[in-house]
């Protein structure tokens, strides 16, 4: 442990904070300038994301930590006014390319919303409802039961998968969640403050399952929770918000492992922010 | 207000006197109508309910009246015979009551499908979109549209061209009524969809089509289904649109298993129309009848409405 910290004493630069002899990112995010109509919202921001590891965005309210992970699926294109410069590349390719198709993005990089988000109808077919999809051919219903499985929540729906999503309680709603984005195994699982809106018991079952899936899947998650952050994420972004300029523009400050991260931060505000000394 | 406070304050115990510290006035915790403003506000609640029960007097006593004139006249009989000739004992709408559900059933074949898909179309386009807000303020203009004139349109569109009153040209009149009750109250109902229902899906990296298709519409279904009962209901009362499109018939609108939509056709409104102005007594009998049906029949309509409104909540 102290060894990691030590070697990473040195790095200075976030930008540039990612290690030689690492493995290749799955995603590699670089925002320059990030608009929604004359807002600055998120500038220089380069983060990279590692296959089967847990990258977290920690930072204050505003600081565009959601954005930035909205970004990775293009899911802000929905969002009028959004203009974007950088790049975001997907196993090299740049996904803000003109000629990539947004819906097909989202079907590897799957995500997981702050407010579980069921579908109002049956748990099965909200897990079967992206296998049809993608127009998944083989056999559905064991599909569902692996996705089931693997978001820890078979015992507790399989006697009932035919009852609406919306019968289940909050933290079961998000474990459908996770079961319907991995139900047609994405790469990258995205996974916006997912535990906010869950009870400290459903929160660290989430954690569990996350620590699961990381073995077979990338997660990208913002919290609020540093904690989480701590228990949960082998890397971490961490993003503040300049106010001084007029605006809120967020961007980052510090990009590590989270040990290092949290052990030994580099700069005074994320010193302060892990200290508590602002929210 | 305050001389009443203070002339009481004495001589009451420390906690509902005047408190000198915080100045606002203690009062006595009894109800009171003494007090202006508990009087005021019993004098605007019972203002309010008989304004209520006013409102409700049309409604019952026109039920009242229909139940004691035309409820005596059902039968079987009714339902299965043609409207009598003058003069001729007995007879029947069922013709008319058949003409009405076909031809509402017909105007809703086609507004259905119009109407909905323009309300997707409004519940997802961009605040500014010109077009879309030109398509609400038009729907907004057509619910105000008189009825007469709907009528007009179908004649000139569908009567004219076609050369004959038919049961098409009545249900294209009363489409032109059902339209912006469809629209708008589509509209609503998918609005109230969250946007975090529709995120999921954009997110699982589905189309807007697929969107819209297999998560907003069966969520607003209910919704969507409420207005169309209330538009259905509207349209069945309508006689306006009807007298020159529709016009009447004395006969079934189907015959020996043959449905011929390109015919003049009866319906309950401009049954009623016709025999209200007749001097014989059984033609007025059944005029009575009819519309004690036609009102039952727009309850039912409403009502299944309702159910459809309720299951939305649950």
């Amino acid at each position: 442990m102290q060894d990691i910290v030590q070697s990473y004493s040195g790095a200075d630069l976030p930008s540039e904070a990612f290690m030689p002899g690492e493995a290749e990112p799955v995603i590699d995010c670089k925002i320059d300038r990030l608009h929604y109509g004359s807002f600055l919202a998120v500038r220089d921001t380069h983060v990279p994301i590692v296959k089967n590891n847990i990258t977290a965005f920690i930072g204050p309210s505003g600081c565009g930590k959601s954005t930035v992970l909205r970004c990775l699926n293009r899911m802000n294109d929905l969002i009028r006014g959004f203009r974007f410069s950088g790049y975001v590349r997907y196993r090299g390719k740049d996904i803000y390319e003109r000629t990539v198709d947004p819906v097909a993005v989202r079907r590897y990089i799957g995500m997981v919303f702050q407010q579980p988000n069921p579908f109002a109808m049956s748990i099965y077919n909200n897990v079967s409802f992206g296998l049809w999809l993608n127009g998944f051919r083989g056999n559905r219903a064991e599909r569902v039961e692996q996705a089931l499985r693997g978001a820890s929540l078979w015992d507790e729906v399989k006697d009932k998968l035919h009852k609406s999503g919306l019968s289940l309680s909050g933290g079961q709603q998000q474990r459908l969640c996770i079961a319907r984005a991995i139900a047609t195994e994405p790469e990258v699982l995205l996974m916006d403050e997912p535990c906010s809106a869950l009870d400290p018991i459903a929160t660290r079952k989430i954690e569990e399952l996350m620590l699961e899936l990381k073995q077979k899947y990338t997660i990208a998650i913002v919290t609020h929770n540093l904690q989480q952050a701590a228990r949960v994420a082998d890397q971490t972004a961490f993003l503040y918000v300049d106010t001084s300029d007029a605006g809120r523009t967020g961007h980052l400050v510090e990009f590590g492992p989270t040990k290092a991260l949290f052990q030994n931060p580099q700069k005074p505000s994320t010193q302060q922010y892990i200290a508590g000394e602002f929210s | 207000m305050a001389q009443h406070a203070d002339a009481a304050a004495p001589a009451r115990v420390s906690g509902l006197s005047r408190d000198p510290l915080s100045g606002i006035e203690r009062q006595k915790l009894e109800h009171s109508l003494r007090r202006p403003r508990t009087f005021v506000n019993a004098l605007l609640s019972s203002v309010v309910a008989s304004m209520t029960l006013l409102a409700l007097v049309p409604l019952f006593s026109v039920l009242w009246m229909l139940i004691g004139r035309g409820a005596k006249r059902l039968s079987l009989e009714v339902f299965t015979q043609t409207p009598p000739a003058p003069l001729e004992a007995g007879g029947g709408f069922g013709n008319a009551i058949v003409g009405t559900l076909v031809m509402v059933g017909l105007a809703a074949l086609i507004t259905v499908p119009v109407g909905v898909l323009t309300a997707v179309f409004l519940s997802q386009a961009e605040p500014e979109d010109r077009l879309a807000h030109v398509v609400r303020f038009a729907a907004k203009v057509l619910t105000g549209f008189p009825s007469i004139l709907a009528g007009v349109f179908a004649y000139g569109a569908v009567v004219l061209s076609t050369g004959k009153f038919s049961a098409v040209a009545g249900a294209v009149a009363l489409s032109i009524l059902m339209l912006p009750t469809i629209t708008l109250t589509a509209e609503d109902a998918l609005r109230m969809v969250p946007t975090k229902m529709r995120e999921a899906a954009i997110g699982m990296g589905a189309t807007s089509t697929q969107t819209a298709w297999f998560v907003l519409l069966p969520t607003a279904l209910p919704g969507i289904a409420t207005g169309i009962m209330l538009a259905l209901a509207r349209a069945a009362g309508e006689t306006a649109p009807l007298l020159f499109t529709a016009l009447f018939s004395h006969y079934w609108i189907a015959s020996q298993g043959q449905l011929d939509l390109l015919q003049p056709t009866a319906s309950l409104a401009v049954l009623i129309y016709n025999f209200a102005a007749v001097p014989f007594d059984n033609q007025l009998e059944l005029a009575w009848a009819a519309a004690l049906v036609l009102v039952l029949l727009v309850l039912v309509v409403n009502l299944i409405g309702q159910a459809l409104a309720v299951r939305r909540v649950e």
